[in-house]
């Protein structure tokens, strides 16, 4: 049997990476033809294709603080997809049926898949992967907070795919028209998967819901939990956030944080009730005025501490990450290895 | 009551298929472990394909065993209520995942195996054993496509990697021979022409397994049957621990739907 000793998934990788410059290479010519033009002129271009929801690819001219920005954002992204592989992954061994079993393995793969699409595509922004993973551990990037909470019961399972995916789907849903391209193309495919990630989620809450007491109280218990972090996903309020105006002003944001919020508990309320479940919020209330619901305050202190390193999972997260990286360190110097020595072997032949 | 001697009271076919499931249950639980783990990111989201193969497969097996068994028990109760001494996996497929080289020499051996043994089973006269053959030897013929170059690069790589799977060849090999064993009852599977001979198989592995180890200069024995007993309920101390977290849920909240 004849194979190919290269690794399939390296192939794939490659792939993705000439899909996602495929659309930066024609502007490429451009800037070659244009070199000489001045900082000023090339801004303006910019601010001109961002005004008439032109999409920025790869090799167009930007502005240094928008690939910054894009690439804070892009791997942030990434890196949340990986770290929270993590706390879904600690149900992996312990799913209550096959078919749970089969479901959340496949979920926590769409989760790497994603994480490894968002690294591919932040890529074609000149930083490699290996970068950003030095920058996930030295604690410099962030991922979303959420993923610094232990996952107790089989229910805090039903509750992420619910309410966590549910929230990265009204946020991501609003990046598809993010100016970015790569960034906004595969928003469109991930957010197809989290769609599904969402209704299986709440299908095994559904479940528990109307199972037993005691599932009914697990189910209880995993909102009362997980629903605040959740709306803690959107981040600060609008007046409050560090990133917001900017990003706005460059479309890589396309909806503010407080409205992005609103609208996910617009959304997650009704479901709420069709669980049968009691709010986790005694404030929740519909407001006829507004055409919204109201809900109580978000504490922000702990919003904060999670943020910054305090939350009750943050170092063991990074820790895992960190020891599953240096456990795999002899594989990749073998991997390594074996390709040096069979360029030098096709080298000698050559000869 | 003793259990192993409900496994022999068991008729045949049944005992046949629900060995099958076992097998797959079994591995897939182990490379799951790999979720997050793996040395690359693309490492973590094959070894999740490879289990997810594998949980279908599982799935299918213990479906027919059910349906075959006919007392209205469910895939999940075969899975998930059953003790230590009622499953019959062969051993190399419950042992613990181990470090990267463990895990993809173990893979690369019963990637063979189903290669040859699946092929087997699509000539079985039980249409459900084929259904469930066809399936399942397109994903074995991938996952031997990506467990022979992993073999390579880590024999070819550097001291180290090559040393561990040496180790790890070592630690395998005397699990490898109940793969072949064919024990009276499964014999009378086959002779009705239901079951494959893997006796049969035992000489094209070693010839596989040898010719292609030999390319990184290893010289592999042939094999010889030595530890055994998964078949009959007699495990490695391995198994009960994988139990222990696999049917948590199911055992601490007995007739609960999930």
């Amino acid at each position: 049997m004849k194979y190919n000793d290269t690794l399939i998934d390296n192939i794939l990788y490659k792939r993705i990476i000439l899909l996602l410059s495929r659309f930066g290479a024609l502007s490429m010519q451009v800037i070659d033809k244009n070199a000489n033009k001045s900082y000023e002129q090339e801004l303006a271009n910019f601010e001109q294709k961002i005004a008439d929801e032109q999409k920025i690819e790869p090799s167009d001219w930007m502005p240094e603080a928008y690939r910054k920005n894009v690439i804070r954002q892009m791997s942030q992204h990434a890196h949340s997809e990986i770290i929270g592989m993590q706390p879904e992954g600690n149900w992996l061994t312990r799913a209550p049926s096959l078919r749970r079993k089969a479901i959340l393995l496949s979920k926590v793969q769409d989760e790497a898949g994603h994480g490894l699409y968002l690294y591919s595509a932040t890529e074609t922004l000149g930083i490699n992967r290996s970068e950003m993973i030095a920058a996930l551990q030295s604690g410099e990037a962030k991922y979303a907070q959420i993923f610094n909470y232990p996952t107790l019961t089989w229910a805090d399972v039903g509750a992420i795919g619910w309410l966590v995916d549910g929230a990265a789907i009204v946020n991501q849903i609003s990046l598809q028209r993010t100016s970015y391209g790569p960034y906004a193309r595969s928003m469109v495919r991930i957010c197809k998967e989290e769609s599904f990630h969402q209704r299986q989620g709440y299908e095994a809450l559904y479940a528990m819901a109307h199972g037993t007491p005691v599932q009914k109280q697990m189910a209880q218990d995993a909102l009362n939990r997980i629903w605040w972090p959740s709306l803690m996903m959107f981040g600060p309020h609008d007046a409050d956030s560090a990133h917001s105006s900017q990003s706005m002003a460059w479309k890589i944001k396309r909806i503010s944080n407080d409205e992005l919020r609103q609208s996910f508990i617009d959304q997650s309320v009704p479901q709420i009730e069709v669980l049968g479940l009691e709010m986790p919020d005694p404030e929740i209330k519909w407001n006829e005025e507004r055409g919204h619901y109201d809900s109580g305050e978000i504490n922000w202190q702990e919003f904060k501490e999670v943020v910054n390193g305090a939350g009750p999972c943050n170092y063991q997260r990074i820790k895992h990450h960190k020891n599953a990286h240096q456990e795999g360190e002899w594989v990749r110097e073998a991997v390594r290895s074996y390709k040096e020595k069979r360029a030098k072997k096709q080298n000698e032949t050559a000869a | 009551m003793i259990d192993t001697f409900v496994i022999h009271e068991q008729k045949p076919l049944y005992r046949f298929i629900l060995a099958l499931a076992d097998d797959s249950l079994t591995l897939s639980h182990r490379l799951a472990q790999w979720c997050s783990n793996g040395p690359y990111l693309e490492e973590d989201i094959a070894l999740s394909n490879v289990a997810l193969d594998y949980i279908g497969r599982a799935r299918m097996f213990y479906q027919y065993a059910a349906k075959l068994e006919d007392k209205g028990r469910t895939e999940d109760d075969l899975a998930y209520l059953r003790n230590e001494r009622e499953f019959t996996n062969l051993l190399i497929h419950e042992l613990p995942k181990g470090d990267f080289a463990f895990t993809m020499v173990r893979q690369f051996f019963v990637d063979v195996f189903y290669n040859l043994y699946l092929e087997e089973l699509l000539k079985s006269s039980d249409e459900n054993v084929v259904a469930i053959a066809a399936k399942s030897i397109k994903e074995t013929r991938y996952h031997l496509k990506r467990s022979k170059p992993w073999i390579r690069q880590l024999a070819e790589g550097t001291e180290e990697s090559r040393q561990r799977i040496l180790n790890a060849l070592e630690e395998l090999k005397d699990f490898v021979g109940e793969l072949f064993e064919m024990p009276t009852w499964e014999q009378e599977l086959c002779d009705a022409g239901i079951a494959p001979d893997r006796s049969a198989l035992q000489q094209p592995w070693d010839d596989y397994v040898q010719k292609f180890l030999a390319i990184s200069d290893i010289d592999y024995h042939d094999t010889v049957l030595r530890i055994r007993g998964g078949r009959d309920g007699i495990h490695t101390e391995h198994l009960g621990h994988m139990l222990c977290d696999m049917q948590f849920l199911q055992r601490s909240h007995p007739n609960m739907q999930w």
